[in-house]
């Protein structure tokens, strides 16, 4: 390249130009992902983007000055496509969630090292170190003596705060989702745990507070935001249940985008700003998405492990209401084979029992036979949002008969036999009909609204939120026992052989 | 506008003035309506490849590893960045890869003609 040519490529008209082009990339990507015939171009535009984006930033002027700045670089982006390929080429459909989880508490760390060497930058250039008593609550009005400049004092310790929890939050939440912890809550007894919490919270806004007033202490900004946060982070999600895992994966990704877009600020960078504020939407959203599904405040599930807790109360309430009819497979197929309309509502059940080949060939054999097959696919069937349909795309199971709830519901008073394979408190018409039912109120797949019901099931336990399910008592209901898998693969045989 | 005294201020637009605060703080409001409004048109049945796709663009972090490279001092600083480099770069290859992998699995419902099925209409 000319010297010229060079020279243009530094400028900082260019720089800004590319990183415009690089965030419209991303959003036009995003917008991609409307709809799954445009999503993997989408995807791909995504990707230019950002590759855009990380290529202008390395052609800035001065952008390797130091010693060893190129090693270092190719050595930083050496490590992280060692582990990111075959990480992504490797990993299980079914491991999804963990791996979303990890990612997502990877960029949050990110966030929390480049706010720290931010505050280490601050700091070598003031020289002096003088900490005015009673400053911190002047922030705003007195802070002209501080040596952070304003955008880096406020966003960067938010970024250091939020990356901090969304780390080891989300290691909490890998732990749990890889079953290295255990999934059920681990708390203090009683309200001492948000005690706990708040006063952590207490702790690191206080240190923020002292750290933007001026005080220029690093072993504060150590200890007081990033230890204490990485605390916070773990307190906030070992006590939530593993029911609760997609509120918690979707709510860690907007944490983490919402830190990333702080450091954008901070550093006074567009696309970051823009990027960084795309996920933290999409977290959100994401996060009120599932808390509605599972008929939970998102305060209420961070506040404290509800999941798996509210055992209690499902006592005898099924239990009275009768017996449960165990049936054959060969009895199921012969109904299934002379039904016009086989729903079948797959829950996470089926995921664990690997049975998501099995069911496809079930549905193609019935299809065989002239019956017409829809899946109905809660919110939170599977481990986060969006799970199953993934896992029944791999099966190669055509996403046109993948039905969200709202739309297969109305379906049920056609359906003459709805399969429920795995799934339990989807499908719990106690939601609808039991005010005490401590799942009242959350929107269910009416299965119970269909002319029959088959529930596989591998044995009468209850389901995430230890609820037992009336549905399983109903005349219309009959149970199918044994491995998902097996039964599944019976059932083809047999409808097959009719 | 104080001089620059700040070696980060400086380095951001090649010894041009920064970008108001002020300006930032709208493109930050003005992106999160943006990412609103796009991502609520994404159904349900996307949710997993958008959350593995966001992993991929909350990666965006690397920029900020490789801006503050050039001009860390020390060993600590430098193994901070470094790290936070790889995590960056793990987000986004990883995210963008992942996310293709699982998009990819994604077929209409098609007469059925066996194997290679792939992107008809």
């Amino acid at each position: 390249m000319t010297a010229l040519g060079t020279v243009f490529l530094q400028t900082t008209n260019f720089t800004d130009a590319a990183y415009i082009v690089a965030f419209m990339l991303l959003i036009y990507g995003m917008t991609g992902l409307t709809g799954p015939r445009t999503a993997v171009r989408g995807n791909k535009i995504a990707a230019l983007g950002m590759a855009i984006a990380v290529v202008a930033t390395l052609l800035r002027k001065g952008e390797f000055n130091g010693s060893g700045t190129v090693w270092l670089i190719i050595l930083g982006v050496a490590i992280g496509t060692a582990i990111g390929i075959p990480a992504a080429r490797n990993v299980k459909m079914t491991a999804i969630p963990q791996m979303v989880a990890l990612f997502n508490g990877v960029g949050g760390g990110a966030v929390a090292l480049i706010a720290w060497v931010e505050y280490r930058h601050a700091f070598a250039s003031a020289g002096t170190s003088v900490v005015i008593p009673g400053r911190a609550f002047g922030l705003v009005l007195f802070r002209a003596a501080s040596p952070w400049p304003l955008r880096v004092e406020i966003f960067e310790l938010f970024g250091a705060i939020v990356g901090s929890i969304s780390f080891w939050g989300s290691g909490i939440a890998f732990g749990k989702l890889q079953e290295i912890l255990p999934g059920r809550p681990i708390k203090l007894p009683g309200r001492s745990q948000s005690v706990l919490n708040l006063g952590l919270l207490v702790i690191v806004i206080a240190s923020a507070v002292a750290l933007a007033a001026g005080t220029h202490s690093q072993a504060l900004f150590i200890l007081g935001i990033l230890v204490v946060s990485a605390i916070l982070g773990n307190t906030i999600v070992l006590p939530i249940g593993g029911a609760d895992m997609p509120v918690v994966i979707s709510l860690l990704n907007a944490f983490t985008g919402l830190s990333a877009a702080a450091t954008g600020v901070a550093l006074d960078n567009p696309v970051m700003i823009v990027a960084g504020m795309i996920v933290g939407a999409s977290g959100t959203i994401l996060t009120n998405l599932m808390a509605k599904a599972m008929n939970r405040s998102v305060p209420a599930i961070v506040a404290g492990g509800f999941g798996g807790t509210v055992a209690a109360p499902a006592g005898q309430a099924g239990a009275a209401g009768g017996t449960v009819r165990s049936t054959s497979a060969q009895d199921v197929a012969i109904q299934l084979a002379y039904a016009r309309q086989v729903v079948i509502a797959p829950g996470y059940g089926l995921a664990v029992a690997q049975a998501q080949h099995a069911v496809r060939e079930l549905e193609k054999a019935l299809e065989a036979k002239g019956v017409v097959v829809k899946y109905a696919i809660h919110p939170v069937a599977g481990r986060m949002p969006g799970h199953m349909n993934v896992l029944l795309a791999e099966a190669d199971v055509p996403y046109d008969l993948l039905r969200e709830m709202d739309d297969i519901n109305p379906e049920f008073g056609r359906t003459d036999v709805t399969l429920v394979i795995g799934a339990n408190d989807v499908t719990n018409p106690a939601a609808n009909t039991d005010p005490g039912s401590p799942i009242y109120g959350m929107p269910i797949l009416e299965v119970d609204k269909s002319a029959a019901v088959v529930v596989l099931k591998r044995s009468m336990a209850s389901g995430f939120a230890g609820i037992d399910n009336p549905l399983f008592y109903e005349p219309k209901t009959s149970m199918l026992f044994g491995d998902a898998k097996a039964s599944v693969t019976d059932l083809t045989a047999e409808v097959r052989a009719l | 506008m104080t001089p620059i005294q700040f070696s980060h201020v400086a380095r951001l637009v090649g010894g041009a003035s920064p970008t108001p605060l002020v300006i930032d703080i709208a493109i930050l409001v003005l992106a999160g309506f943006v990412g609103y409004t796009v991502i609520s048109k994404v159904p349900n049945t996307l949710h997993t490849p958008l959350m593995s796709g966001t992993n991929a663009i909350h990666g965006v972090v690397v920029l900020g590893g490789l801006i503050l490279m050039a001009e860390s001092s020390g060993w600590l600083e430098k193994v901070l960045l470094v790290i936070a480099v790889a995590f960056g770069t793990i987000n986004v290859i990883g995210g963008f890869l992942v996310t293709d992998r699982m998009l990819g699995m994604f077929k209409p419902k098609e007469p059925p003609k066996g194997e290679g099925a792939e992107e008809s209409k």
